[in-house]
């Protein structure tokens, strides 16, 4: 036991297995073997075992790995449940998560039910909650109807009375002329809105002449929704220490305006819609959004799942540049093969379509080789073997 | 045997007027069915000519007999043309991107040329950009007034569901006859039809306007004989007895000059029975009804849905050599078997080809014949001729007339391999293969380590067996299929099957440091496990020679096996994160020997990665593992069944004392929950960012309450007997959790609907029991007692509320993961890995690089990774660290 390999050696012997083995896996094995003592003969017998390892996992030409995929995800879709929770950390948002999550994933469909970011700050502002506040203030849409405490027709008058809640403005860090700003910029009232001397809190708009009540209740609906403040579509944002940054976390998404928010650290901020994430960041990032997005579902439901499946999944959504469904309107529904759609979904069309164009089926695929009773080229089947008959002929 | 041919593609098309009467062996004339005698009618629907019906007639066409006679069409000439409801919207869009007059595509020459030279490039290289060019050219050419070849004017064509066209013309509206939209169709030339993204040599436009109708074959509508003697024809041949009567009266009122108005009526008529006869449920069309009222099932219905002919017929067929029943189980058996009742066994067959080596052996199933077991049904001669040897007396005679060439379908026998399923088949693993052993009985046994792969058990579960009937198919199984090739799972990189239940336990109670044998014992055990070898040194010599177990459990270890590992009882109080381990909850093997650590869950379990048996099966093979397994598996049993073991009430019955600290505890709680609502009515409560004051009330009780009970569980965790039954099986993983015993000891908790406390049922109340607006703990569904007290009628109630939604809940699970799972199948079905690792479909497009970013097989990495350089390590020097 006394003669350990020296450090000279070892790098030798590890050097003679760099090029057989992928890099991540050479870097740990260097690290490991450095920080061991070891008798030259058992450095030998790691390294040559990890190279035996490495080649023994690869995977078999032929393997059918969509179906093993589609079944290793599809199987533990039994055991997830079904209820929408609340997110871990945040009491506040729902979540929607397991099942029907999973569902709307590969459904690949334009809004998740709960849209959700997750915004970091850049540096001067992940650090000071005030600071990170002042961020979310500019990124939540505050509406008239968040800032007032009353609202008024006044019939008599012919003006609808509007009552500021001066906390709620100092809170989303509005001021009375930015609401008066906003209101004036309503194509029905532009010179029609004007203040009370007497109250500051008091905003008078005069309804136009020829309004009916229907006309003013609708008038009176319409103000009550007018965006003063903030981006489209995020509804409510709330901060939250990570560690020791704070983060934003928001109930809506609007990836594209978020990412110019002054404060916003562009390169951390995520949404969950991947509709979006597909058309502000392109397909790769699309794609990469579907794996994450997929592995956080079944990791939160407890489920074990290779991430070779995931990835596959997402492959194969976004391999045509575009973010397509898993099913009919998707992937399922652009299949060369007539037989293998018509086996699908909506058979008879995809047969008087077919048969209207004078398609061919080439029977390269699974389900139409199930259909006609052969064997389909995948797996064992994948093996061909070629024969020239006039060659053999030759040489008998 | 008939020459073996291979389809290598179906052309899909329209058929045109010339080849349905090509095809036609007669043409059909009359819509009578059966004369007066009950015969058919020459020329009616039932022609005996279109195929054989009774078995034993010889086909007047083919001359075959019913199995063989595949069916002949006929034909029906109409009198005037229909349109095809399948073919409308091809119609549609050809008459409107089509010139009135001149038939031409609406684009100019130049035009038209350059997409014909685009659309050649495109094709079979881009089909889905192909198809795009030809929808774009369409959308185009339909927008055109003026032909740009004979410079017409074009007018707005509008389509009123289902089948008639309409053109809006300077003078109005004008109905376009079939026979109108046939002549426009004719004009249009082939090239322009290619623009369109149609195939003019398989479907020309104008045969999509029927006039011809083949009538097809009988044996696709058969009638069937009623017990009464009444014939009872098919729904087709109703609905084609319909159309030639229609035809019928139409030819008549036409000769007869009859006005144009009862002409068209029944040209309209015609063309409704021809619909539905297609599509009977086609929009816009009411369906045809059978007498009883029962919508008429025609050709598109039968292709279509679940039970329909693709889904039904072609993508799942029903199979011979297969067999059903119950299932039970059976540890004596190796995973790899399965035990076959004997009664199954004389009915499965297996063919196999007489050689000078077997034919002794066979001669012997021939001479049991088909009633005693190891026998043989059916004799193949080499002329291809079955011998069913139900009916032959003289079965010594067929045994001596063996000779090598014959082919013998003997029973199944010990050693044959065969496939063993269990639905739902959610993943490869519902299906393996396993090695026969003819059992008495009238079950199918299997071994309980594969229970998981197949999630089955034994409350009533029955499973399909199937004999694989050729020499490559039985090869694959043996070598892909069997059992033992499925330990680890595709889906996580871990073994999927392994201990569960008892063999948990008894691994845990053989190996803890307690279990100390006697010679006799020791001899037991070893028996049982199938071990051949010496028996080692005793670990005690005196006063009397004793083993420990994990002296035993050695003795199946590898010899150079190393493994370190925490057991699923580390946990608690009885963490350890090393070797220096005072409650034995680290598991060291070095060289083969267990050293310390008890084997439980974590380190024997199914579905456990990185655990003993996920290593023995990685680097020693699945063979070995399997060995391993039915021998490690056969001894905790045994060592179960001698030291006995079970659970009784005593085990979950909590002393006085810790029932009344219980109830202390619940008053307080109690107390909490109403000082909330008090807080609450006085509006004094707090509210939770972002919620109601309502919702921010029930929040915290049910933080109250849901505490409650955990703190119940301590105290009642802490006054059982840790070394009890109960607590081995839940501290083990063997069975149960914590929440189990307090649920059964101490306290059963709040139940809850939809995540909420309960709340449904009367106005403000729950039950008639309680006050209305009563939102007190035992109002809103806290269950104070536990099992063992009992509960209450209302608690029972409650308690049933939450059951029920969780039972709704599955059931609603399962039909949405199952489509879920058959989307995916089918979108991800067609991909392989080709021999350069690239992932690609049947196109051969190319969807990754290479697989998974690595190459590596998720089944055969660890959990994974690729390689583990940690494990390796262990493996070649965790001996002496």
């Amino acid at each position: 036991m006394s003669d350990f390999i020296s450090a000279k050696k070892l790098d030798e012997l590890l050097d003679s297995a760099r090029s057989l083995l992928p890099v991540g896996v050479f870097n740990e094995l260097r690290e490991r073997l450095t920080r061991l003592q070891l008798t030259e003969d058992e450095a030998r017998r790691i390294i040559d075992l990890a190279i035996k390892e490495y080649l023994g996992s690869l995977i078999e030409p032929g393997e059918a790995v969509g179906t093993v995929t589609a079944q290793s995800v599809g199987e533990p879709g039994t055991q997830m449940t079904l209820r929408t929770f609340h997110y871990a950390g945040v009491r506040e948002l729902n979540v929607t998560l397991g099942l029907p999550r999973l569902i709307e994933l590969v459904d690949a469909r334009k809004m998740p039910e709960t849209p959700i970011m997750v915004i970091h700050l850049d540096e001067d502002h992940r650090y000071d909650r005030v600071k990170a506040l002042k961020v979310a203030r500019s990124i939540e849409t505050t509406k008239l109807e968040n800032i007032i405490s009353k609202i008024d027709i006044d019939l008599a008058t012919s003006t609808i009375i509007i009552d500021l809640d001066p906390e709620m403005l100092e809170d989303k860090g509005l001021t009375r002329e930015d609401v008066i700003k906003a209101l004036s910029k309503v194509k029905a009232l532009s010179g029609r809105v004007s203040t009370d001397d007497a109250d500051v809190n008091r905003i008078y708009v005069e309804i136009p002449v020829n309004y009916d009540f229907i006309k003013i209740q609708k008038l009176r609906d319409r103000l009550l929704k007018l965006k003063l403040k903030g981006i489209k579509g995020i509804n409510r944002v709330i901060v939250q220490r990570r560690g020791d940054e704070y983060v934003l976390i928001t109930d809506g998404t609007n990836l594209e305006a978020v990412l110019r928010v002054e404060g916003v650290d562009p390169r951390r901020v995520f949404t969950n819609s991947i509709y979006e994430v597909e058309n502000v960041l392109g397909i790769e990032a699309a794609r990469q959004a579907l794996i994450n997005e997929i592995r956080n579902v079944l990791e939160e439901q407890g489920l074990d799942v290779d991430v070779r499946h995931v990835m596959l999944i997402a492959d194969m959504m976004t391999m045509t540049g575009v973010v397509r469904q898993i099913g009919r309107h998707g992937i399922a529904g652009e299949k060369a093969s007539v037989l293998a759609r018509a086996s699908f979904e909506v058979t008879v069309k995809y047969l008087f379509d077919a048969a209207a164009r004078g398609e061919v089926d080439e029977l390269r695929g699974v389900a139409e080789n199930v259909i006609i009773g052969q064997i389909a080229p995948i797996g064992t089947n994948l093996v061909r073997l070629i024969m020239n008959p006039t060659i053999a002929k030759r040489s008998e | 045997m008939s020459e073996e041919k291979i389809i290598k593609a179906i052309k899909f098309g329209i058929l045109s007027p010339e080849l349905i009467r090509k095809m036609s062996v007669t043409a059909v004339v009359t819509p009578d069915v059966y004369d007066e005698d009950g015969l058919p009618v020459e020329g009616g629907v039932m022609d005996p000519r279109l195929g054989v019906i009774e078995p034993g007639q010889k086909c007047s066409t083919c001359g075959n007999t019913i199995a063989s006679c595949p069916g002949h069409f006929g034909h029906l000439e109409l009198v005037r043309p229909v349109i095809h409801v399948g073919f409308v919207r091809y119609i549609y869009d050809v008459l409107r991107a089509t010139c009135r007059r001149c038939g031409r595509l609406k684009l100019p020459e130049d035009e038209l040329n350059k997409y014909l030279d685009l659309l050649k490039r495109l094709e079979g290289r881009w089909p889905l950009l192909a198809r795009g060019l030809t929808d774009y050219v369409k959308r185009k050419a339909m927008k055109v007034v003026e032909c740009p070849h004979c410079g017409s004017r074009q007018f707005k064509i509008k389509l009123e569901k289902p089948t008639t066209f309409i053109e809006e013309g300077p003078e109005g509206p004008r109905r376009l006859w079939p026979t109108d939209v046939r002549s426009r169709l004719e004009r249009v030339p082939n090239t322009d039809l290619r623009l369109l993204g149609h195939d003019p040599e398989l479907s020309r436009p104008e045969w999509a306007v029927l006039t011809v109708l083949p009538i097809p074959a009988i044996s696709v509508r058969p009638s069937i004989l009623l017990e009464t003697g009444v014939r009872s024809e098919d729904d087709l041949t109703h609905k084609l007895v319909d159309i030639i009567r229609t035809n019928e009266r139409l030819r008549e009122s036409i000769n007869a000059g009859a006005p144009e108005v009862i002409i068209e009526d029944l040209w309209d008529l015609l063309q409704y029975h021809i619909t539905t006869y297609f599509d009977n449920e086609a929009p816009g069309v009411p369906p045809a009804k059978h007498r009883s009222g029962r919508a008429l099932r025609t050709l598109a219905q039968r292709l279509k849905g679940k039970e329909g002919r693709f889904r039904g017929n072609l993508s799942g067929k029903r199979v011979d050599f297969s067999a059903r029943t119950v299932i039970s189980p059976d540890p004596n058996l190796s995973i790899n078997e399965v035990g076959v009742p004997e009664e199954i066994a004389k009915i499965l067959t297996v063919p196999e080809r007489v050689t000078p080596w077997n034919i002794d052996v066979i001669r012997r199933y021939v001479l049991n014949g088909p009633y005693k077991h190891p026998g043989a049904n059916y004799v193949i001669d080499p002329t291809g001729r079955r011998i069913d040897l139900r009916y032959i007396r003289d079965l010594k005679a067929i045994a001596e007339s063996l000779k090598p060439g014959y082919v013998v379908e003997r029973h199944l026998v010990d050693g044959d391999i065969v496939l063993f399923n269990r639905q739902p088949s959610l993943h490869r693993m519902s299906i393996m293969a396993h090695v026969v052993r003819v059992l008495p009985g009238k079950t199918f046994r299997l071994h309980l380590a594969v229970c998981p792969p197949y999630n089955a058990d034994f409350d009533g579960d029955e499973m399909n067996l199937h004999v694989p009937q050729s020499e490559e198919a039985r090869a694959e199984a043996r070598v892909l299929l069997l059992v033992q090739e499925h330990i680890l799972s595709p889906r996580y990189g871990g073994p999927i099957i392994g201990g569960i239940q008892d063999y948990i336990s008894g691994a845990y109670l053989l190996s803890s440091k307690t279990t100390l044998l006697s010679k006799e014992q020791v001899s037991d055990l070893i028996a049982s496990s199938g071990y051949r070898g010496s028996i080692p040194e005793p670990a005690v010599l005196s006063p009397k020679v004793l083993w420990s177990g994990k002296q035993i459990i050695s003795l199946l270890l590898p010899q150079d096996f190393n493994f370190r590992g925490k057991a699923n009882i580390s946990a608690g109080p009885l963490k350890c994160d090393d070797e220096e381990c005072l409650w034995d909850s680290y598991v060291v093997i070095k060289r083969g020997k267990l050293l310390l650590g008890v084997l439980d869950k974590k380190t024997l379990g199914a579905q456990q990665p990185e655990n003993i048996l996920h290593w023995i099966a990685k680097e020693y093979g699945n063979s070995f593992c399997r060995e391993f397994m039915d021998g490690i598996f056969k001894l905790s049993l045994r060592y179960i069944e001698m030291r006995g073991f079970t659970m009784m009430l005593t085990d979950v019955l909590l002393p006085n004392t810790a029932i009344k600290e219980i109830n202390e505890l619940l008053d307080n709680a109690k107390k909490k929950v109403f000082e909330l609502i008090e807080m609450y009515r006085r509006g004094e409560l707090e509210p939770v960012p972002g919620r109601t004051l309502e919702e921010s009330l029930e929040i915290k009780i049910m933080e109250v309450l849901a505490d409650v009970r955990d703190e119940a569980g301590e105290i009642a965790a802490k006054y059982l007997d840790p070394f009890n039954n109960v607590f081995i099986m839940a501290r083990t993983g063997a069975r149960g959790n914590i929440l189990n015993i307090t649920q059964m000891a101490a306290i059963l908790g709040q139940q809850s609907v939809r995540g909420e406390r309960i709340r449904r049922g009367y106005d403000h109340r729950t039950l008639p029991h309680f006050k209305p607006g009563d939102i007190g703990p035992e109002a809103r569904g806290f269950v104070r007692s536990s099992f063992v007290s009992g509960l209450s009628p209302i608690e029972m109630f409650f308690h049933a509320a939450g059951g029920r939604e969780g039972l709704v809940d599955t059931a609603v699970r399962t039909s949405q993961s199952g489509y879920m799972q058959r989307r995916l199948i089918n979108a991800l079905q067609d991909l392989r890995v080709n021999y350069d690792l690239t992932v690609r479909t049947p196109d051969n497009e190319v969807v990754q690089l290479i697989y998974g970013e690595d190459g590596v097989d998720p089944a055969r990495s660890s959990y994974g990774k690729a390689v583990n350089v940690d494990r390796i390590i262990e493996r070649v020097v965790g001996w002496r660290l």
